[in-house]
């Protein structure tokens, strides 16, 4: 007996069990965990003194702070693009070394506690430390300045754009290139019109993302910042200090702001991915 | 086999390559080796006998008992909930899905501190609850059940996120084909599910552990740095590390380190497990697929 006939018969697919119970179990915990606290949140902006949060967005305190967020991890996410694209060119296509080694290390600041790398980057680029004091005599100062800000946000991003670059370089066909080469391109040629546009949407996508985790990021951060207010104070140690302060209000408007603007980018994100994939 | 092709398609990098190989791993030393050295490094700075006093300080083994405290309560948990909400967003279909995995995957670009302070917000002293929670004595906020909850926030994605694409890639036919012929539901899960996914389940839990080990920031918001009693061993470096003992911050930084790296190494093995069981699944899929549409395969052979 063949077991085609059998197969291509259409069976009564039945429903698989387990809906109530999953159903139950995911919604409490995502209810109690996600949803009742950020309803609070925006309660709490919402319950506050429209004067009072305003006064609190618009203090000079405030929009410095945001102004460091948004423009280290912007410059920071313009600075990983390149390097990252290096690091997964250099992963995937060349015979290195140590290459498996390098490709896990990539990974590193995903997997190491950020208060760990917060004052690890600290030794490596204060005055006293290593590379610290390597450019001391040349002027340049790295810890508690923004440069350090930069520095900590680009050792932050770096993963998502290898990570989210690497996949496509492995999936690009050979053909193509060789296509490129057998008409005459040369390599520097083949790269810049064949190559990085096929990987250009990739590695925006990967800066962006890394752009969104850098808004929020704390721990690797706050060590190196110096946290000065008005010059090398970041967004989230703010909210820290308002809280601190018991601004409940405050500290949920500064919050809100942050939440609204790496949620608003990661729409974007996924828009442009969905008509990528339809156009 | 693919392993193989991989390993030939590389190139000898020359001229141009050579020099972006040379500056891409020059960078990834710079900025992702030396921070991991400068830990080993400085731990070991004082000498051995620095090190041993600062990792058996009493106020470092009480954070570490409440690391390891809270590391075990939140991956059980989450071990749980991982399963059925990927239960629930792969294999039933309902309304809503798209928002569910949305709120799921929230914390994931909920910046730490904020996700601190929503449970101040919740349960602080001038808090939604604060009231009726000092009226019954209960704490949370400065307190365990803070430290506990904000961690479980943020690891919550985890093992839901290792599950979801891996079971999408198994399908749902073999669940399906044991429920027609009576299976229940836990015995489909026990006996079909769970053995299918159980890497990717084992690497979300690893995952989840090492974040829950190392959050800093959420716990730092909820904590109120109570030390012997709300110090987790990243608050307890940043105290170290603000008290200028360096060599003792880095100390207890090499425990944390170590975690990283524990889950760098299983995240390199257990990928690579992960990524065969995907591949498997799907080639059985076609293989299957073939035998319905009566081609000539291998498998028909052996099947008829």
């Amino acid at each position: 007996m063949s077991a085609a006939p059998v197969a291509s018969r259409p069976l009564p697919t039945p429903r698989l069990p387990g809906f109530g119970v999953s159903l139950g179990i995911t919604s409490v915990v995502v209810g109690a965990l996600v949803v009742l606290p950020l309803i609070a949140l925006v309660v709490v902006v919402a319950r506050a003194e429209p004067s009072h949060v305003m006064e609190v967005l618009g203090s000079e305190r405030t929009l410095m702070a945001y102004g460091l967020s948004f423009g280290a991890s912007a410059l920071a996410a313009i600075l990983s693009a390149p390097l990252g694209l290096g690091i997964a060119w250099t992963l995937v296509r060349y015979e290195v070394p140590g290459r498996r080694f390098f490709d896990a290390l990539v990974d590193l600041p995903f997997a190491m506690p950020t208060a760990v790398s917060g004052i690890a980057l600290t030794q490596l680029w204060g005055p006293s430390g290593v590379f610290g004091a390597a450019l001391q005599p040349l002027g340049l100062e790295v810890a508690f300045t923004r440069a350090g800000v930069v520095l900590a946000l680009i050792f932050v991003s770096l993963p998502f754009v290898v990570r989210t670059v690497q996949p496509v370089i492995e999936s690009f066909p050979r053909e193509t290139e060789e296509a490129a080469a057998s008409l005459g391109a040369d390599r520097v040629t083949t790269f810049r019109r064949v190559i990085f546009p096929a990987l250009r949407p990739a590695l925006l996508a990967g800066a962006t993302l890394g752009f969104a985790r850098a808004i929020g990021e704390y721990g690797s951060v706050v060590f190196i910042a110096g946290n000065v207010p008005f010059r090398t104070e970041i967004a989230p140690l703010l909210v820290l200090v308002r809280l601190e302060e018991y601004d409940y209000a405050g500290a949920a408007a500064i919050s809100t702001g942050m939440l609204v603007a790496s949620g608003a980018i990661l729409v974007i994100l996924s828009q442009r991915a969905k008509g990528l994939r339809h156009g | 086999m693919a392993e193989s092709r991989d390993q030939h398609a590389r190139e000898r990098p020359h001229g141009l390559g050579l020099a972006v190989a040379i500056t891409s791993i020059a960078l990834l030393c710079l900025l992702v080796l030396a921070p991991l050295a400068i830990v080993l490094v400085e731990g070991f700075a004082d000498g051995v006998g620095t090190f041993v006093e600062a990792v058996t300080d009493e106020a470092t083994v009480s954070a570490l008992v409440l690391t390891l405290t809270v590391v075990a309560i939140v991956v059980p948990f989450h071990t749980v909930f991982g399963i059925a909400a990927a239960w629930l967003l792969t294999r039933q279909d309902f309304r809503g899905k798209a928002l569910l995995g949305t709120l799921i995957d929230l914390p994931f670009t909920v910046s730490p501190v904020v996700s601190g302070l929503l449970f101040v917000l919740l349960f602080g002293a001038r808090g939604w609850l604060g009231p009726w929670l000092r009226d019954h004595e209960i704490r949370i906020v400065y307190a365990v059940p803070g430290v506990v909850l904000a961690t479980l926030f943020v690891t919550l994605p985890f093992v839901v996120r290792e599950l979801v694409p891996t079971m999408e890639a198994i399908g749902r036919d073999e669940e399906e084909a044991a429920a027609s012929l009576g299976a229940g539901g836990w015995q489909i899960l026990w006996r079909i599910t769970l053995p299918r996914v159980r890497w990717a389940l084992f690497y979300g839990c690893v995952l989840c552990g090492a974040r829950a080990a190392g959050e800093f920031g959420a716990v730092s918001v909820v904590s109120g740095h109570v030390r012997g009693e709300t110090n987790t061993l990243p608050l307890h470096v940043e105290i170290l590390w603000g008290e200028y003992h360096t060599a003792a911050a880095f100390s207890v930084a090499t425990m944390l380190a170590a975690s990283g790296l524990v889950t760098l190494v299983l995240r390199s093995f257990l990928e690579r497990r992960v990524r065969a069981s995907k591949r498997a699944a799907s080639a059985a899929a076609d293989a299957s697929a073939a035998v319905a549409l009566g081609e000539d395969t291998p498998m028909k052979g052996a099947l008829s």
